[in-house]
């Protein structure tokens, strides 16, 4: 057996078996944490408070009006790598087959060319990303392993993807094996590692938005 | 093949046969050509081969279908096919000779002995191995014992076809007849591989040709192939690339897509994975290659071709079984099942938890109680 064939095989069979356990494991057992009783009167009808969790998830996903100096350029390269990435994984004619093979649904992407300029320019944000990190002081003293970890291994499957589009040091096949087995990595990576945000992201600003809207804060 | 006309040099044998020099230096051109050989190649290989005797050939046929040697003879011009046949002496081939029986035998043994350590040994096919090679005899002798005495007194060995230079078909899972490719039989002899199923006659004669001239084994891949022809893949150099580079891909062999020629990507075509020259050479004269006639490459000149999953399935997608299974049922019983392990370890973990937690603060305020 080959590296591709490895890599889109057996590894990718363990890599979505740990993932879909890893994920639902982590899911369940965030959705069920004991949340502490609240003994105080609710200031808000129920509707009121569900809503606020929704407004929650809106308002905290644009930087606030009073920040936006600060943490403006921030969230500007977040939501551009963030942009790259989706139109990376979902919109690439090999990543759609990929996928399509997967769940049985294929779409429309875009040009291979406008493609390849969205890696580099993901690449390239993801660099500033890496170096703003680094620089800020207060950034870097919250980061630990996991933020490296976890910005190392979408990096290197881009590089690898990339890569092995320009056929650049090795036969295709061979970075083709080697681009999929470190998405491989990554999908076993995700569900331990703070990649999981992308599941709680929203229900945990929903849940925040909705417990201080029934404390009467507008979120 | 007579012992005669073996003596006689290139240039007297094509003297002989009305072939004239302009004709014979515009052959040795155009094959410097398809080797992508500087231009004065040309007419040295011209000067080699005119005073150079004919080099023996010995052509032997294992566990094949003969569509490589089919291959060879379509080489694309009858003249280029006639002088591939006069600059070499093919001293013993079991398809295109005469002889039968003992006489082809002795053929054989004879060109063995008389061209010992000079020869091109050519094999064509698998080697089988099981049952003490009983799945593939000729005279009397299993094709692996053939194989070790004529390998020993060639000059270089020529795997013509996938199935001798990496298994084929006989290969494949589940390989009754533990047929191997001949790299593992032969390790002390040059070997050049010739993939392909069947190779393009011109890689065939072009390689044969370069060794004979100048006498050394060509630039080769990790996978012993001349680069001169499997240098480059065959998505490389397709005539669809453009459509692959602006996103445009058939979706099924008879949609609007596939009318317009676009790129065969997501039907499973193999070229980017596959080295070989059938984009530039192409067969027939130059007529036309597969992906040309309207089906994707099934990446026939690369090692387990066969074993590689559905030539139906894109490049990039999952392998997940055998063609014909169903990867996205598969997929969701698979993640269904784990996902439901997950949850169930999560409901346990979060039971654990809350138990811990209700422990914890009982114990708080026990320890309240008693301090009051």
């Amino acid at each position: 057996m080959d590296l591709l064939s490895f890599a889109r095989g057996p590894a990718l069979k363990v890599a979505i078996t740990i993932f879909c356990l890893g994920a639902a494991w982590r899911v369940v057992a965030f959705a069920l944490l004991r949340i502490r009783r609240d003994l105080n009167k609710p200031r808000a009808s129920v509707f009121k408070y569900m809503t606020g969790g929704l407004v929650a998830v809106a308002s905290r996903s644009w930087p606030h009006r009073e920040f936006i100096g600060r943490t403006g350029a921030g969230e500007a390269l977040g939501y551009s790598y963030h942009i790259g990435l989706f139109a990376l994984v979902l919109l690439f004619a090999p990543h759609i087959a990929f996928l399509g093979s997967l769940v049985g649904v294929t779409w429309p992407g875009l040009p291979s060319s406008l493609i390849t300029i969205i890696s580099v320019v993901t690449l390239t944000l993801f660099l500033a990303v890496l170096f703003r990190r680094v620089t800020n002081r207060v950034m870097r003293m919250l980061s630990n392993f996991d933020d490296y970890f976890s910005w190392f291994i979408t990096m290197l499957v881009i590089v690898t993807g990339l890569a092995a589009t320009a056929h650049f040091g090795a036969p295709y096949q061979t970075l083709l094996g080697i681009h999929i087995l470190s998405f491989d990595v990554l999908l076993v990576w995700f569900p331990f590692g703070k990649l999981m945000h992308a599941f709680y992201i929203f229900p945990s600003r929903a849940i925040n938005g909705a417990l201080l809207a029934r404390k009467g804060a507008t979120s | 093949m007579s012992p005669n006309n073996r003596e006689l040099t290139v240039g007297e044998m094509l003297r002989n046969a009305g072939v004239s020099r302009r004709g014979f230096i515009k052959y040795c051109t155009a094959m410097a050509s398809v080797m992508a050989l500087p231009p004065w190649m040309g007419a040295a290989m011209a000067e080699q081969l005119r005073n150079a005797p004919r080099p023996s050939v010995i052509y032997l046929s294992f566990q094949e279908c003969t569509g490589c040697f089919e291959s060879l003879t379509r080489s694309f011009a009858p003249t280029i096919e006639s002088l591939i046949f006069n600059v070499i002496s093919l001293d013993y081939d079991d398809t295109l000779m005469a002889a039968a029986g003992d006489a082809a035998q002795t053929a054989l043994t004879t060109a063995m002995k008389d061209n010992a350590g000079k020869y091109v040994l050519v094999i064509d096919g698998s080697v089988p191995t099981g049952a003490g090679g009983a799945y593939c005899t000729a005279g009397g002798r299993s094709a692996v014992d053939t194989l070790r005495d004529a390998a020993k007194g060639a000059a270089a060995i020529v795997c013509v076809g996938t199935c001798s230079a990496f298994g084929g078909i006989p290969f494949a899972d589940p390989n009754p007849t533990e047929a191997w490719p001949v790299t593992a039989i032969v390790g002390d002899k040059p070997i050049i591989n010739v993939s392909g199923c069947p190779p393009i006659p011109e890689a065939i004669t072009g390689t044969l040709l370069q060794f004979v001239t100048t006498g050394k084994v060509p630039d080769l891949d990790e996978h012993r192939r001349p680069k001169v022809f499997f240098g480059n893949t065959i998505h490389d150099r397709c005539y669809r690339r453009p459509f692959y580079d602006e996103g445009k891909f058939a979706k099924s062999f008879d949609d609007e897509g596939a009318r317009n020629g676009w790129c065969l990507y997501e039907l499973g075509c193999k070229g980017p994975t596959t080295y070989n020259a059938c984009a530039t050479l192409k067969w027939n004269g130059g007529t036309s290659f597969p992906i040309e006639s309207g089906h994707g490459c099934i990446g026939c000149a690369e090692p387990g071709f066969w074993d590689k999953g559905s030539f139906y399935a894109a490049q990039s997608s999952a392998e997940w079984g055998k063609a014909g299974d169903s990867s996205p049922r598969k997929v969701l019983e698979l993640g269904g099942a784990s996902a439901a392990v997950g949850a169930a370890l999560g409901a346990v973990s979060a039971g654990v938890g809350r138990l811990r937690q209700h422990r914890s603060e009982h114990s708080a305020v026990d320890a309240e109680r008693k301090g009051a």
